[in-house]
């Protein structure tokens, strides 16, 4: 991987995402497209779940999205508190509104699903309650970065309550091995072979690399709107 | 030492007390963060008819008898039973072999009384032509 380094530097991180996102923005759609139509004409129904199993197109690839978006936010509050990068904190401003649309669209799509398969659309099991946790965290993250009236203060809040929550990922992602849960085990992410036929797997990676691009996107595109935003504040408080 | 050395052994530091407390305190909960507790479970505490519970398993093959609204079936960890009745309609997944979770308390007969029943669906996706394949071939997994 490439010395990402100078993206540390505000300036230089615009020339760069001036350059990749329009590109990037092309991709997303096309691929969306592709992963849309894959997930509604070309995937089998499932042998038990039929038609309901294409939730799972949109639902997983949120839930792995929203984790690893948190796990971001994470790494930027601890660039911010330890090696003071100037663009961390601007970034993860950026990415927390995105993470916790994707924890929102994990939980109202399990939900949906939950209702014809489980027979309820919520219970209170390890998996659910932590993955909720995580949606409350984002929340918690957004409101305390913009808690304060010098935004500098509020970045670093919001980087100490990135770094405690992420605490929950080991949770949520274990929930269902270390307590039992209505929820059902790993498919994917697990040591032997995917409990997944390839007919279903593909489309539901490609829908995950889909929707990674999405967030990509929004998160450098969102990111050029805030160095903006602090610009404009700072020439205001200094006139 | 320089600052930003400082702020990171703190960082670490305040992390990993952050998770050896998270993680006492969960092992400390474990027995109210299960969601349910299977037929075995359930015969090691002998829990009385006034108390809720959730009862989880998978409902043993030939045991399920209707009449009417009223259901009767077997719930088994392979280890243990357990007899369960419930009035009311079953969710799509619910049939024999299948994974559920039964809400409701003991009867004075021993029978579990549900209020609610849940179904469980396993780890495992497939079009229904694999799943009769591997039926066919006699490779199914047998579910736990």
């Amino acid at each position: 991987m490439a010395d990402l380094h100078f993206l540390a530097n505000p300036a230089r991180f615009r020339r760069f995402s001036q350059r990749v996102l329009p590109g990037l923005g092309f991709a997303t759609v096309l691929m969306l497209a592709v992963g849309v139509y894959m997930a509604f004409f070309v995937a089998p129904q499932d042998y038990q779940q039929g038609n309901t199993v294409r939730i799972m197109f949109v639902h997983v690839p949120s839930a792995w999205l929203s984790m690893g978006g948190y796990a971001m936010l994470a790494v930027l509050g601890a660039s911010l508190l330890v090696w003071r990068h100037p663009l961390a904190a601007l970034m993860a401003r950026a990415a927390a509104p995105v993470g916790a649309s994707f924890a929102a669209v994990c939980l109202l799509t399990g939900s949906l699903w939950g209702r014809p398969m489980w027979g309820t659309y919520w219970v209170w099991d390890a998996r659910l309650t932590s993955m909720l946790l995580l949606f409350f965290l984002y929340l918690g993250h957004i409101a305390l970065s913009r808690a304060y009236d010098s935004p500098e203060r509020g970045d670093r809040a919001a980087a100490i309550l990135a770094l405690i929550g992420v605490i929950n990922l080991p949770i949520i992602k274990f929930s269902v091995d270390w307590w039992n849960t209505l929820h059902q085990p790993a498919s994917i992410t697990r040591l032997d072979a995917p409990a997944i036929h390839n007919s279903i797997l593909v489309p539901l990676l490609w829908m995950a690399v889909s929707l990674l691009f999405l967030f990509v996107w929004l998160v450098l595109l969102r990111t050029e709107t805030e160095i903006d935003r602090r610009r404009l504040e700072n020439a205001e408080a200094a006139s | 030492m320089t600052p930003k050395r400082r702020r990171l052994w703190l960082l670490l530091g305040s992390l990993t007390t952050l998770g050896v407390a998270a993680a006492l305190v969960l092992t400390a909960l474990n027995d109210n963060l299960v969601f349910f507790y299977s037929p075995t479970q359930v015969a090691e505490k002998s829990l009385g008819p006034e108390r809720r519970f959730r009862l989880g398993g998978l409902v043993e093959e030939g045991s399920v008898q209707k009449e009417g609204q009223i259901v009767r079936f077997t719930i088994t960890d392979t280890n243990k039973t357990l007899k369960v009745v419930y009035r009311g309609i079953l969710p799509d997944l619910f049939r024999e072999g299948q994974g559920v979770i039964a809400e409701g308390s003991l009867g004075p007969d021993g029978v579990f009384a549900a209020r609610e029943i849940l179904a469980k669906h396993d780890e495992n996706y497939m079009p229904p032509e694999v799943a009769k394949a591997l039926k066919e071939s006699g490779q199914w997994k047998d579910k736990k």
